[in-house]
């Protein structure tokens, strides 16, 4: 239980920390003109196509006490950063970070550019167009992005293992609680946590991709579908 | 209206997200200060649970263990684990931490020595108590389950008696890799390898004991003496002391002589 709160709880903060990131990131990279662009948008995909254990190694090196963020957090707050809650929040936005910006990308990139055209002509700026003329058009690339990001932070043990030590209470997410139950061949309880996560995420997933498909069809309505 | 409509909702989530955040993480914390942090070697599994079962039994002291392979947890108490006490299922590891200076001088203690033993399930149809070595050699054995032996001091031991035995260049494509001596007994278990070189801790546990096993003769491999540590940047050396004397004292002896472990003779600090 406790394993299963913690894994919640950290889904819903890089959750949330992603959609505040990746807004204005996949803003820029979707209106941005520079000639460099596809270098940034190269280390955003690197995650995807990276072994966890890399990504874990490399953060393990760096938060630890031995490397350089692990060393500024020690004296910014006097404790480490590696094997606690924090570090995994930072491992996981860095891990999941793809899966947030390229769902709202591809939803900005979607956007009939000739609505921008009008936003500006009548005179609105560029936050007011990306808030109300966007923002709203994007809506399933946004909710995407969530569950997506949501999803994966919860299903995340590669970069857990690495750079979480295992701890309970701190990062002993669920799904490394299912790696202990199984190595100490307690079958029954891995059984029920793996049944019980698997339960949790169908519904999430189902409500939302049902809740998504109304908003979808009506999108350019004043309400939202009822 | 679209876009009160979204923002409202977003304002909410922002809410939610901040709650999970903060509480949780007040109520939890106070709680984990107390309690006794140990890394156990993954042979440890059961013994452990038993031994500090006990301890709280007797002392009202609750303890954190976290099982693995004693070649991961070097890596990461270098990097700042915050453990108490790292138990290990071999001396090199404590003795490099010693030598970084990561440990409290001095308390390096060996608490018990390791045995190997092959292992099948009861349902298996070879007589590894017969057959010895040769059951590795049998027709229907297509994995060998042993832990990595890069870091599993039960692996280096399982692979070294092999060599030993002289049959380990006929084995060695068979061979599947636990990542720690937990996992390793965990695949021949569960049947997905037909015979392990596993811990005699595990094989005598309740999920094992009615298994078939044989005892590897110990002049086939190196001693595999364990040595425990209390950690320097440890919160808690008190306590840690307090269970380290725990573990070798009478009751404690008893429960790892349990799990088959021996006592390791003559010196009890390493003499290096």
């Amino acid at each position: 239980m406790d394993a299963l709160l913690l894994s919640i709880r950290l889904a819903l903060i890089v959750s949330a920390i992603l959609f505040a990131l990746g807004l204005p990131l996949a803003y820029w990279l979707t209106y941005s003109r520079w000639p460099g662009k596809f270098i940034v948008e190269a280390i955003v995909a690197l995650p995807l196509v990276l072994p966890p254990t890399v990504l874990g190694f490399y953060l393990l090196v760096a938060m630890g006490s031995r490397g350089a963020l692990g060393r500024f957090w020690q004296a910014a707050f006097g404790h480490g950063l590696a094997f606690t809650f924090t570090g995994l929040v930072i491992a996981s936005v860095l891990y999941s970070l793809p899966f947030a910006v390229q769902p709202l990308a591809g939803s900005f990139e979607s956007v009939d550019r000739k609505l921008l055209d009008a936003s500006a002509v009548l005179s609105a700026g560029r936050l007011r167009t990306f808030l109300r003329v966007i923002l709203p058009l994007s809506i399933p690339g946004m909710i995407t992005a969530l569950v997506l990001t949501f999803a994966h932070t919860l299903g995340e043990f590669g970069v857990v293992l690495m750079v979480g030590g295992n701890l309970s209470g701190a990062t002993r997410t669920v799904s490394i609680d299912i790696y202990d139950h199984v190595q100490a061949m307690e079958y029954g309880d891995a059984n029920r946590t793996a049944l019980g996560l698997l339960i949790f995420s169908f519904v999430v997933l189902s409500i939302v991709y049902g809740v998504n498909r109304r908003l979808g069809r009506r999108t350019w309505a004043p309400w939202p579908a009822r | 209206m679209m876009f009160r409509f979204v923002r409202r909702r977003v304002v909410v989530a922002a809410l939610a997200a901040a709650v999970a955040l903060f509480l949780p993480a007040q109520l939890g914390r106070s709680a984990q200060q107390q309690k006794l942090r140990i890394a156990a070697a993954a042979d440890l599994q059961f013994a452990m649970a038993d031994l500090s079962g006990q301890y709280e039994k007797q002392t009202g002291t609750a303890t954190d263990i976290t099982y693995g392979s004693s070649g991961n947890f070097f890596t990461q108490i270098q990097n700042g684990a915050p453990f108490d006490l790292f138990f290990s299922a071999d001396t090199d590891y404590p003795e490099k931490l010693d030598a970084a200076g990561l440990t409290e001088p001095g308390s390096l203690n060996k608490y018990a020595v390791g045995r190997i033993v092959i292992w099948v399930p009861t349902e298996s149809k070879i007589d590894v108590a017969r057959q010895k070595w040769d059951s590795l050699l049998q027709a229907g054995v297509q994995k060998i389950a042993v832990a990595n032996p890069q870091h599993a001091p039960y692996g280096r031991a399982a692979v070294e008696a092999l060599k030993r035995a002289g049959i380990y260049d006929q084995v060695q494509s068979r061979l599947v890799y636990g990542e720690n001596i937990s996992q390793a007994a965990q695949f021949v278990q569960s049947g997905n390898a037909q015979v392990g070189i596993i811990a005699l801790s595990l094989a005598l546990s309740p999920a094992m004991k009615d298994g078939k096993r044989w005892g590897i003769p110990a002049e086939d491999y190196s001693a595999i003496e364990q040595g425990a540590v209390i950690l320097k940047n440890s919160q808690n050396k008190d306590a840690a002391r307090k269970f380290l004397e725990f573990v070798k004292s009478g009751s404690g002896r008893a429960i790892l002589a349990r799990f088959g472990f021996a006592i390791p003779g003559g010196a009890e600090k390493s003499a290096r």
